[in-house]
Order: C-alpha cells, then structure tokens, then sequence
C-alpha cells in the first residue's frame, strides 16, 4: 500500500436538513486511481466535490468532520481555498471548456497564477496537451474554438487544462459518461498514464470502468461509505451482501 | 376518436388563422405609419435640413441643433447608466444572497420600468436640479451654474429612467452563463472576481449590449422626462464651450447648457408653433430623422454585439 495522500474522518454533510453523507471515513493512496461507485444519488459525486470544498459554492450546505490532504484539514478557517483547488483538479462529468480558444483555455489557469511570459505559457500548452493525449489532434488547431473539436477531444481537453495549474490531485466526475466507447477507451488509458504522477478519483456509473482503471473501489449507498477495498476484491468477492448485489446488477 | 381528431384539427386551422390575421394586421399597421412618414418626411429632406437651426418661428430652417442634443444627451445617458447597470446587476446576480431585502429590490427594480416617465422628469428636477444641483453650486461657490435645467440633469434623469432596461437584461445574460463553466474557473483556483472578469462578463456581453440597446431607443425617444431638464423651445447655438489646456483648446459639450431636443421638438412644433399646419412638412422631416436616428444607435450596438458574439462563436 503507498502512502495515505487524502485521509477522511468523520465526515458529513448535509443539504439544509437534509443528511447527504453518513460519517464517512475513508483514506487514499497516493499516484493510484480510486473509483467511487454507487446508484444515482448515492452522495459518490457529493463527496468528491467535498474533495475540493466545490460544496462551498452551493448555499444550505453544512459540514462537519475533517478532510487532511498531505497532513493538512482542508476545512481549517485559515486555509486558503484558492490554493486548495489549485492543488486538487476537477475534470467535470460534461466537457465544460470555455467558448475560448483551444490556447486560451489551457492557458486559463497558469495565467490566474499570474505567469504572463508568452514562452512559458507556449510550454504549458505543449507540455499539458501530450500529458492529456490530445497534442497531436489539437496542435494544428491551438487558435481555433475550443467547442469545435469532438466530445471526447473536449473531455481530454478538460483534463489537459486540470494538468496545466500542476495539480497533485485529479478529481473526475464521471469524465467519460457522455462519450462513445473509442472516446472512453482512450481517457482511460490516460487515467493509466497519469497514475504515475497524479492521486486520481474518479466517479463512474460505470462498473466495467471502475474495474478497469481503478486500484481501489468504494462502494456508496444511501449517503453511506458501503464497502472500500483493492478493486479486486470488491468485484470478485465482496465483503458486504449490499455491495454484492449492486456490483452483480441485482439493483442500481 | 376520429370525430375528436377531427375537432383539434378544425380548432388548430381557427386559431392558425387568427394568429396570422393579427400578425398581418400589424405588419400593414407598420407598414403604413412608417411608408406615410417616410413619404413626407423625405420631401424636405437634405443636408440643410440636417444642420440648419430652425428659421422663421419654426417654418422653415432645419433641425441641426436638436440632431446634436438627442445625439450629446443620449451618449451622456449611456455613460451614466451602463456602468451603474452593468455593475448592480453583478452585485445583484453574483453576490447579494437571495434574502427577503435583495426580493423587494428586484421586485422594485421591475416596478420602475412601468413607472410613467413623466415621473422621472419631477424626480430629476427635484432630485438632480434642486437638490444636488443647487447644493453643488453652494458647495462649490459656482452662482447658478448646476442648479438650473442643463444637459447633464437631462442625461442624469434618462440614464435613472433606463436603468431598469438594462438592470434587467444584464441581470438575464449573467444568468445565462452555463454554471459549468463557473465551475470550471473555480475548480483552476480562480476566486469569485476572477470568474466573472474572465469568464462569465465575456459571455454576458451581447446580452449587455442589448440592453444598453433597448435602452437607448427608449431614451432617445422620450419627452415628457426632459420638459424640466433643459430642453429648450429654441436655441440658436449648440451646447459646447471650449476645454482649454494650456494653449490648446478642443471644443466640447458642456454639459451645463439646455439643449434641443428631437422629440421635444416635434411636440413643440405640432404644438406650440404659431402655425402647425406650417410646419407639418417639418414635422414629418423630423420624425423620420427621429426614427433614423434612433435606428443608427441601435445599428452600432448592433454591430458592437455581432462582433462579440462572433468572438464567442468562432474566434
């Protein structure tokens, strides 16, 4: 097992009155891919976004418990949550480029970080597109509308501009649920490629996904942290009867 | 069942038709008001027209002066109520929590789009005039230089008169932009201001730009706000002074004046003329330059948010 890079404890959330997530705790390893898996409504995306305080932008929502990433509460009052999303990627269930250019987009966050050099920044987009797959299809179109390349050229895009503001952590949220299969094929091989370098979550609906690129699985019901193991084992021999049956398709 | 079909069909050919007999009867409404003025209005139609002041108790001459007061006042309303709109739509969109105190505002600010505009006038004469004007000139030991009807109280008084017009759409177009791309810029890190400056401003642009749009026709058009804010029965000479640095001088609007005004003109001469069957052909001059006028305005705004959305759809 390698080292714990984001451990959890204790934690809920609720929405209004409303409990979303039961006590969760849950530790996760460092440069290794963890699935989360669940039925709709289960909380699996609720809690990634609590990864990188998402949930901060949604008004009614209470939290409580703590989430340490390299040793550090990321609910601490002092922490800067700018810095914490800088640290922690999101790539988002749709592509959600901007109506930017396919530079401009890449470039959107290194400039937040005040990186002005035209060089550098050439670099970046360079550097993140063949990290993400995509330089050969986008190179010859890095002045072109982002929203003119294909679905899954967006998705990798998305991922590419994740990687362009030297994240450690990469949080997907269902990335390749609105793709075609050859789209899905090769955002997974890049889940495999990034692994070396980067903590990745990922959310799927997709049980065959989640066996594919995941090293551990936690499975979800109900707001509740069901069952989390090597991805091995939660498919071939579950500990709990619920994670049984949903891993087997009797419901979900 | 097929007697029941048959009664939707007989009933949708009904309103089909209504629909489309209205539809017809407004375009040939349009049609007439705007061929009739066209007609008449084009006869004394020329450059003179466009640049003389009025002759001969309104008679004869043109309507130069009153083209540049409605130009000046209008861009004067738009420098003042763009940035106040633009800017309290963001608070209101972006910032301000949904509360009982932020409902009764936006509820407010759509109440006053229906207020009459005469209203407005009164307000601007006792708010702007009276009050900050005559203030002002204590303050300042200008004499009466503010407290009197001028240009810039008319323009102050339209800019608060439109100000719901473009509250309202730029409140639309912030509301527009896709939450995914919100969170998208938060997720890179960017804090609350950055993402609107980068992210969601850009993409409100158009619809911005329609509301400054909608509001310039409305302003340009009005008369009853500006009878007490300076828009004079007849003034030889335009509104400027010269601005001098030094030895150089560039001549300027000064904004302390009256002003004609191109509505309040027309009013004055169907009206207030010793002859208006006189000055009928005038009348109708003025009208169609009214309207091309106005329609110019838009036609920039127009052009302004084509290029945006140009930039936004392909770049």
């Amino acid at each position: 097992m390698k080292e714990t890079k984001i451990a959890v404890k204790d934690l809920s959330l609720y929405y209004g009155d409303k409990q979303a997530l039961k006590d969760i705790n849950i530790d996760i390893p460092e440069k290794r891919v963890t699935a989360f898996i669940g039925p709709s409504g289960c909380g699996k995306s609720t809690f990634l976004r609590v990864l990188n305080r998402m949930n901060d932008l949604i008004d009614h929502v209470k939290i409580d418990g703590e989430v340490y990433i390299d040793g550090v509460n990321i609910y601490d009052k002092s922490l800067d949550i700018v810095n914490l999303r800088k640290n922690v990627g999101m790539v988002f269930q749709k592509s959600n480029l901007f109506p930017k250019t396919v530079y401009e987009n890449i470039v959107y966050g290194p400039r937040l970080n005040g990186i002005r050099d035209k060089k550098l920044l050439d670099e970046i987009v360079e550097k993140t597109l063949n990290q993400a797959a995509i330089w050969d299809e986008a190179k010859d179109r890095l002045n072109e509308n982002a929203l003119s390349l294909s679905g899954g050229q967006q998705q990798r895009l998305c991922i590419a501009r994740a990687l362009a503001v030297e994240p450690e952590i990469i949080l997907m949220d269902e990335p390749a649920s609105a793709l075609d299969p050859i789209s899905t094929a090769k955002i997974e091989e890049l889940i495999h490629e990034l692994k070396l370098n980067y903590t990745i979550v990922i959310v799927t609906h997709n049980m065959q996904q989640a066996a594919r690129v995941s090293d551990q699985t936690a499975f979800f019901y109900l707001g509740e942290l069901i069952e989390y193991d090597r991805t091995t084992k939660i498919f071939t021999n579950p500990a709990k009867k619920q994670t049984e049956d949903y891993v087997t398709g009797r419901f979900g | 069942m097929e007697l029941k079909k048959r009664k939707q069909d007989i009933a949708g050919t009904i309103s089909l038709s209504v629909v489309r007999l209205m539809f017809f009867f407004l375009v040939v409404v349009l049609i007439l008001l705007l061929s009739k003025i066209f007609i008449e209005g084009v006869s004394v139609l020329s450059l003179n027209f466009l640049i003389d002041e009025p002759r001969n108790n309104m008679t004869e001459g043109g309507i130069g002066p009153a083209i540049f007061g409605t130009i000046a006042v209008t861009l004067l309303m738009v420098l003042f109520t763009v940035p106040l709109g633009v800017f309290s739509a963001i608070y209101l969109n972006e910032y301000a929590k949904d509360t009982f105190f932020t409902r009764i505002i936006r509820t407010s600010i759509n109440n006053l789009a229906g207020v009459p505009s005469i209203v407005f006038g009164l307000f601007g004469l006792g708010f702007f005039i009276l009050f900050i004007g005559k203030n002002l000139d204590n303050i300042l030991e200008t004499g009466l230089l503010f407290g009197q009807p001028a240009l810039l109280w008319a323009s102050a008084t339209l800019a608060v008169l439109v100000l719901p017009i473009v509250i309202v759409s730029t409140l639309e177009a912030l509301n527009s932009v896709p939450k995914s791309h919100r969170d998208a810029s938060y997720g890179l890190g960017a804090t609350k201001w950055q993402t609107i400056k980068n992210v969601v401003l850009p993409q409100a642009r158009p619809g911005i730009l329609t509301g400054t749009i909608l509001a310039i026709s409305r302003g340009a058009g009005e008369t009853a706000p500006i009878l007490f804010l300076g828009a004079a029965f007849f003034l030889p000479n335009l509104p400027v002074a010269d601005l001098c640095i030094g030895d150089y001088c560039i001549t300027i609007v000064n904004p302390t004046e009256q002003f004609m005004y191109l509505a309040y003109h027309i009013f004055i001469m169907a009206t207030q003329s010793s002859n208006p069957t006189q000055t009928l052909p005038l009348q109708y001059g003025s009208t169609l330059v009214l309207i091309v006028l106005t329609f110019l305005l838009n036609i920039t705004a127009i052009v302004f948010r084509y290029r945006f959305r140009k930039i936004l759809g392909r770049l």
